[in-house]
């Protein structure tokens, strides 16, 4: 059938509507886990699979705090090959390029369903390519959470990586030598894997505070190193020296300042790219120059939200993940600095998430299409390049959701007809920003009518199209293999659209 | 009428698909200095291809073509056969040079059947400093363009922030062009990551006479743009000594703001709400 963005689903799934069609329907909660007997600890990883049981067809899941640094799930997974064990779902919250072990897992048939938030790199490829023999879920943040807490991603063995773990089976993020700061993505996995794991390289006495608490936990794992701390800066640290990127950004700071968007007790949200990091400095900027205090700021947090929390500039953060050392050392540190799970943080269901509260978002996209859906999930090929996150869990809740892009990347437009993957819906998408122009969806006439008289360029989307293939000339489509290899899942859990094999011809 | 001229090396193709967009009243596609000799037939083509091709082009295109009798020269004008470049750049401007080119495209532009093509003299020789006067008058000359680097090179004495030992050459550049009604345009200040010792170097050579400054990145448009405009102030001015001027033209002179004013007063607001305009700054 072809569902409310479009796009065709097999009639036995079940179709996206719209974005607030959840609001029609009731939380589904499964029973918390109720731990019967005392935190066991332990220091070998066989031991744990021996005896907890892990067998073929189990599901798995793990967090990506440490993002391109984690180790656990490449220990995992060398388990996994050294015991044979086959059909077993993978459900980490992201994938990242250094998780390579996965790799020959997929090929071989041990790992052959994966849920997802995210994913880059080789394991990416290899989906692309059409290794996974099951199916690939790339769902978003809060609907990972709303996805187990109602039972719909039931998960056998959780395996938690965590900097420090005191002798009660409590854990934190915040310090130990691996410390990467809040554990936002792993709490539903705590709450209601039916077997969780904390890995650890640190143990302490007594921990006065935790993330983790203790009454869920059934075994830590106590190894030399859960990972390399500093591969948590993975993204994007720096603002842009690009002269289009800083174009775009200022442009897009002074139509916030425009629609009076940047005012006192405001809150926003940004992705972490380095055009992103350009629109915080500027919005930073126009704060200082007006003397206005924003409430928060929220997602993964920088250094550049820390040191607007510092200078008093926002009186929270609340961080589902810190994206760098120094927003590490800040939750640590800053009592403001607060952390949220990622039912908090995009769970459609939960009662008042953060997302909720954003008045504006800036938010990235690969693609863009004429009805505003975004694709953030695959390139023009149609090859796995990263995902949701929170992007559709935020444009869905901000009052205002600003994409940025330049117009065209590498010589290829960043506007489609149709974009090739929907990663988050149109209606959800309010204004494109781009050096040419800046589009906005028709659905705001309220932001029409305050932007009709202004000086921006402001032009339909299908303009922006128009310019674009006079610069670059009309590309050519590309037809994605029949061969379905997965799926977008949308928060509320309905499917947003298919993903499918890259054509032969485009394998690399 | 420029305040900003931007220059874009000719062998980058992101630069050249993004001209446009850079918000700048000229564009200097560079064919000279920025591009190795090995890279120069590259660049060359690549301007043109660019210019052949995109419908999307600046406000003004300015060619930097190589110096007059090099190896290069003769296959950088040809660029003028795309009808998209509104203007050239000539290095090493002096009396001869600028002479010489002019011969050369009298010729080229009978043989192509082209119209006029205008030129900026890019100055920066001790010689070309001292024949200004010989050469300002050239009817095709549109702006007298000072290059600081090359002419220190040339008097053998070092670059400063604070500029001294050019203010010869930029005061002899204005005071010509003035007199000859070309834009005498200023030499790009090469510290791309000082935004306040670029904005000092505006408010400088402003405050001399210089009308316009070259950028050589985009990131230093918006300081130069800022500080070779009118002021919000200015333009409120002119528009209110326009007005009263307008209510009754026959009066030679009259108050305003408690201060005389009188002929030069009104051409200086009337020259105020023109680049205004022209910069749609109104």
């Amino acid at each position: 059938m072809i569902n409310g963005v479009g796009r065709y689903i097999p009639d036995n799934l079940n179709s996206f509507v719209s974005s607030d069609d959840f609001l029609n329907k009731k939380r589904s909660l499964i029973a918390k886990k109720e731990k019967q007997s005392k935190t066991v600890f332990l220091d070998n990883l066989s031991e744990v699979f021996n005896i907890i049981g892990i067998s073929s067809g189990m599901t798995l899941s793990f967090h990506h705090h440490l993002r391109n640094g984690d180790k656990v799930i490449q220990l995992v997974s060398e388990e996994i090959k050294k015991r044979d064990l086959k059909n077993i779902h993978l459900a980490p919250s992201s994938i990242f390029p250094g998780y390579t072990n996965l790799v020959d897992l997929i090929k071989n048939g041990n790992i052959t369903d994966i849920h997802t938030n995210y994913l880059n790199g080789p394991v990416a490829k290899v989906i692309s390519n059409g290794h996974l023999i099951g199916k690939l879920i790339m769902n978003t943040h809060g609907g990972r959470a709303r996805a187990i807490e109602s039972g719909d991603l039931p998960i056998d063995v959780a395996f938690l990586s965590c900097p420090v773990v005191d002798k009660n089976g409590n854990g934190h993020g915040a310090t130990g030598k691996s410390a990467c700061g809040t554990l936002g993505y792993a709490i539903s996995d705590l709450e209601y894997a039916k077997k969780v794991v904390l890995v650890t390289d640190t143990v302490v006495d007594e921990l006065e505070e935790y993330q983790f608490d203790g009454k869920y936990v059934d075994y830590v794992l106590v190894i030399d190193s859960i990972g390399d701390r500093t591969g948590i800066v993975s993204g994007t640290t720096e603002v842009t020296k690009d002269p289009i990127g800083l174009k775009i950004a200022k442009d897009c700071a002074n139509l916030l300042q425009y629609l009076g968007l940047i005012k006192n007790g405001f809150s926003m949200q940004t992705g972490a790219g380095k055009t992103s990091l350009a629109v915080v400095k500027f919005i930073e900027d126009i704060m200082k120059r007006k003397n206005i205090k924003g409430y928060f700021s929220s997602g993964g947090i920088t250094k550049s939200y820390v040191s607007m929390l510092e200078q008093n500039l926002f009186d929270k953060l609340y961080d589902v993940q810190c994206f760098d050392l120094e927003a590490v050392t800040s939750f640590a540190k800053n009592k403001n600095h607060i952390a949220m799970s990622a039912s908090k943080y995009g769970n459609p269901f939960e009662e008042n998430p953060i997302c909720n509260d954003l008045d504006f978002v800036i938010l990235g996209a690969t693609e863009i299409d004429l009805d505003f859906n975004v694709n953030v999930t695959t390139d023009s090929l149609g090859f796995l390049i990263g995902g949701s996150g929170g992007h559709a869990d935020i444009a869905y809740g901000a009052d205002v959701t600003i994409i940025i892009s330049p117009l065209i990347k590498s010589r290829i437009p960043i506007i489609k007809s149709k974009v090739m993957t929907v990663t988050t819906p149109g209606s959800d998408i309010d204004i494109l920003v781009t050096e040419r122009g800046i589009a906005i969806n028709p659905k705001r006439q309220d932001l029409c009518q305050k932007l009709k008289d202004s000086q921006f360029p402001i032009l339909k989307i299908e303009e922006l199209l128009d310019l674009s293939h006079k610069i670059t000339g009309v590309p050519k489509d590309i037809i994605p293999d029949d061969r379905i290899i997965g799926y977008v899942e949308y928060r509320d859990g309905t499917y947003l659209d298919c993903l499918r094999k890259v054509k032969d011809e485009y394998q690399r | 009428m420029f305040r900003s001229l931007l220059f874009i090396p000719g062998n980058n193709p992101s630069m050249l698909q993004n001209a446009d967009v850079f918000e700048t009243d000229a564009i200097i596609f560079d064919l000279e200095d920025a591009i190795s000799i090995n890279e120069k037939a590259n660049a060359r083509n690549l301007v043109r291809n660019y210019l052949k091709n995109s419908s999307v082009l600046p406000k003004q295109v300015i060619l930097r073509v190589n110096c007059y009798g090099s190896e290069w020269f003769d296959n950088d004008i040809e660029l003028l056969k795309t009808k998209k470049i509104n203007c050239l750049l000539i290095p090493k401007s002096d009396k001869d040079v600028i002479s010489a080119v002019f011969d050369y495209l009298v010729e080229f532009e009978k043989t192509n059947q082209l119209d006029e093509t205008k030129i900026i003299a890019l100055i920066e020789t001790a010689k070309g400093i001292n024949e200004i006067q010989e050469f300002a008058q050239n009817k095709r000359l549109i702006g007298l363009f000072l290059g600081g680097e090359d002419l220190a090179s040339d008097l053998e004495i070092k670059r400063t922030e604070q500029g001294n030992e050019i203010s010869y050459a930029r005061s002899r550049i204005i005071y010509v062009a003035v007199q000859h009604r070309l834009i005498p345009i200023d030499t790009p200040y090469t510290n791309i990551n000082n935004p306040d010792g670029l904005s000092a170097d505006c408010i400088y050579s402003s405050s001399l006479g210089m009308k316009a400054k070259a950028c050589i990145h985009p990131n230093q448009l918006e300081v130069v743009n800022s500080i070779f405009s009118p002021s919000v102030e200015e333009i409120e001015w002119a528009k209110a000594v326009v007005k009263k001027f307008e209510e009754n033209p026959n009066v030679g002179a009259f108050q305003f703001q408690g201060k005389m004013v009188d002929k030069p007063i009104i051409n200086r607001a009337q020259k105020i709400l023109i680049k205004a305009k022209n910069f749609n700054l109104l």
